[in-house]
């Protein structure tokens, strides 16, 4: 009786909104490729993250003051007074990095398997916007706290504007809406960092997902699975998103945030790196800290800025850097998705562009000194080299031919019995002076350094032959 | 939809002239959403004028005050840091002051209206760092070219102790010098230039 009543209930509903039919097309017959390796936990890691940063940033906001005078003390009261306002803050500054952290790692797995070619294009686009709209959300963010960083940061980058000829310094007394960054500024910044953006972000990330579901998911073969299908019209290689992909996605959510925890509760400000020394002293409009950075994430492109020595040109260069990732899609011309096929002068082409990546996101860290600027002027060479000269190395590049269908891969799962084998040394038990209940049994000895020579001889052969 | 009978002409005006109308709609209403943006009355008003005693300067000493919410230094050069300054040409970008922001009044050699008070506003040319005051003559974190001036831990901008650019570094031009005048000769106001008042 009372089963029917819900059952009723729920029909109901479903005659007027299509819940169902959105979980079906979305979830249970919506076909992801079955070979979906650790690269493809960071989609779904990031909308985590949004999650994290929408419930906690609200949060935030019942006891934050976008004040000048009162800004500064609202966030120690926060951490001080709030219960548990410690425990939110950090979820909501180190949940920033961690974002930017599977932000950057979901984009080199486009880039490494070829997902932004061909049908894909657009959601590398909408991806990108994202992207951009991330680090507008996070630069506005950094301000509210109004400690030094946060107020060098702003006037730094707000500077940037004024470089453009023309228009330049107005924009810039348009955006900081006064002459300095000042009361008027971070007003402004917590509405842009609490409603317009999280409002475009959020519908950004709609229209990534909805792009991602019309074409379906590229995979670490960069195959379409589409092409191959049984009678009933559903991918041969392809399993239900809804169970087996919910349930992968979840594991890889719960070891994710096993490290997240870790940070939040032993190291929320990361040695400076996700929040910086200086920002502990409040904002003081007459004095620059003696080394500003900015945070880790911005630091590759601004060490472009800075390495190069004009003014409108760094500026050029660093917008640049984004502009380029814009064009990925049109800039490889190689048909090839996956890495797997495609030839060793593109993987030495992009381990040189991830080396230099890495290197100008440190040197965007560290006091510009002569030495270094060299270093980050070379870095940003190898970063424009890599994607501007794309379409004529991509062209000519001898690939490896690509499998029609999805290929076995075996897993390290079935790998380490053997493994561990190796790396076992068996001994004889001593027959003359041992326990006498033991003799002539054998015994594991772990290591064997003979088998740890030939397994990492072994691993250092596979990586270089994973060149070619 | 049939269209019969239906006067597509008439249609295809209707549709350009509620196009046109929404257009100008939108545009009218999107000058006062982007206006609200400018700085507001109040914040412009704010710039008032600010007077400064430097009687009790020591020589060689650097003074900070606010004005319009930014970092205005007052320097009261020695005479060996006077001495320096016109060594240094070579080394500029614009020693003259071409085209740097100053009053007229302080575009000299020294740029100032009496060569010992520097006044500047303490903001790098580059992207608005308040750049460090080191007076010191060849530091070894800046090296032996450094002759004493302002270094900016931004982005690496050195100045010397006229605000005068280097060649090889990021910022375009000179600190800008704001307009100054003295009302007696201990006493100064930053915001009004010597020139407006004797006008």
């Amino acid at each position: 009786m009372k089963i029917n009543r819900f059952a009723e209930v729920g029909n109901w509903v479903l005659e007027r909104f299509p819940l169902a039919k959105v979980w079906e097309e979305h979830m249970t017959h919506y076909y992801a490729p079955k070979n979906f390796n650790i690269w493809y936990f960071f989609g779904s890691l990031a909308l985590l993250m949004l999650a994290n940063q929408l419930v906690t940033g609200i949060l935030l906001t019942m006891n934050y003051k976008p004040d000048a005078k009162l800004a500064f003390d609202s966030v120690e009261y926060i951490m001080r007074d709030v219960h548990w306002g410690w425990l939110i803050r950090y979820m909501h500054s180190t949940g920033a990095s961690a974002f930017f952290i599977v932000v950057y790692l979901h984009m080199f797995r486009g880039l490494m398997y070829g997902s932004f070619k061909q049908p894909r294009e657009l959601i590398w686009i909408f991806g990108m916007l994202i992207f951009v709209c991330l680090m507008a959300e996070a630069f506005m963010g950094y301000l509210l706290p109004w400690g030094q960083m946060s107020y060098w940061g702003a006037q730094v980058i707000i500077s940037l504007f004024s470089a453009i000829p023309v228009i330049g310094d107005d924009l810039s007394l348009w955006v900081r809406g006064d002459y300095v960054v000042s009361d008027a500024t971070l007003n402004r910044f917590f509405a842009f960092h609490v409603i317009s953006v999280p409002l475009v972000l959020i519908l950004l990330v709609f229209m990534h997902l909805v792009a991602l579901h019309e074409v379906g998911s590229n995979n670490p073969d960069g195959v379409e699975i589409k092409k191959y299908k049984n009678e009933m019209g559903i991918p041969l290689d392809g399993i239900p998103f809804h169970p087996y992909f919910t349930v992968k996605d979840i594991f890889g959510a719960s070891v994710f945030l096993l490290f997240f925890a870790t940070v939040i509760f032993y190291m929320p400000e990361m040695n400076g790196y996700f929040l910086e020394h200086a920002n502990f002293i409040p904002a003081d409009p007459m004095k620059t800290p003696e080394h500003i950075a900015p945070v880790w994430y911005f630091t590759p492109f601004y060490a472009i800025l800075r390495a190069i020595p004009d003014k409108f040109a760094g500026v050029v260069g660093m917008g640049g850097a984004i502009v380029v990732l814009f064009l990925l899609p049109w800039l490889d011309r190689n048909p090839v998705k996956s890495i797997r096929y495609r030839s060793g002068f593109y993987k030495k082409a992009l381990l040189l562009f991830v080396i230099s990546f890495i290197g100008l996101g440190y040197l965007g860290t560290q006091p510009a000194t002569p030495t270094l600027t060299m270093f980050a002027r070379i870095f940003t060479a190898i970063y424009f080299g890599f994607f501007l000269l794309m379409p004529l190395y991509t062209r000519w590049e001898k690939t490896k031919p690509v499998p029609k269908r999805l290929t076995p891969h075996h897993s390290l799962e079935e790998d380490l019995p053997a493994l561990f084998e190796e790396l076992t040394l068996l001994k004889h038990s001593d027959s003359e002076n041992g326990d006498p209940a033991f003799r002539g049994s054998f015994f594991n000895l772990r290591p064997n350094p003979d088998g740890i020579i030939k397994v990492l001889g072994r691993f250092a052969k596979k990586i270089v032959e994973s060149l070619d | 939809m049939t269209n019969e009978g239906v006067d597509t002409s008439k249609r295809q005006f209707l549709t350009s002239a509620l196009t046109v109308v929404g257009a100008v709609g939108t545009g009218y209403l999107a000058v006062p959403f982007l206006a609200q943006m400018q700085p507001s009355v109040k914040a412009m008003a704010a710039g008032a004028p600010v007077e400064v005693d430097i009687s009790k300067m020591e020589s060689g000493q650097l003074l900070r005050v606010e004005w319009r919410g930014k970092p205005v230094w007052i320097l009261n050069r020695t005479p060996e840091m006077l001495s320096t300054l016109p060594t240094l040409a070579s080394q500029l970008r614009d020693p003259n002051s071409e085209e740097s922001i100053q009053p007229a009044s302080s575009k000299n050699p020294v740029r100032a209206i009496k060569p010992e008070v520097f006044v500047a506003i303490g903001l790098c040319t580059h992207l608005g760092c308040s750049p460090t005051f080191r007076p010191e003559i060849a530091p070894h974190d800046l090296g032996d070219r450094w002759h004493g001036g302002f270094f900016c831990p931004c982005h690496g901008s050195w100045f010397d102790l006229a605000g005068r650019v280097y060649q090889g570094v990021p910022a375009p031009t000179n600190l800008e010098i704001p307009p100054y005048r003295y009302v007696s000769a201990t006493q100064i106001v930053i915001g009004e230039s010597a020139e407006e008042k004797r006008a």
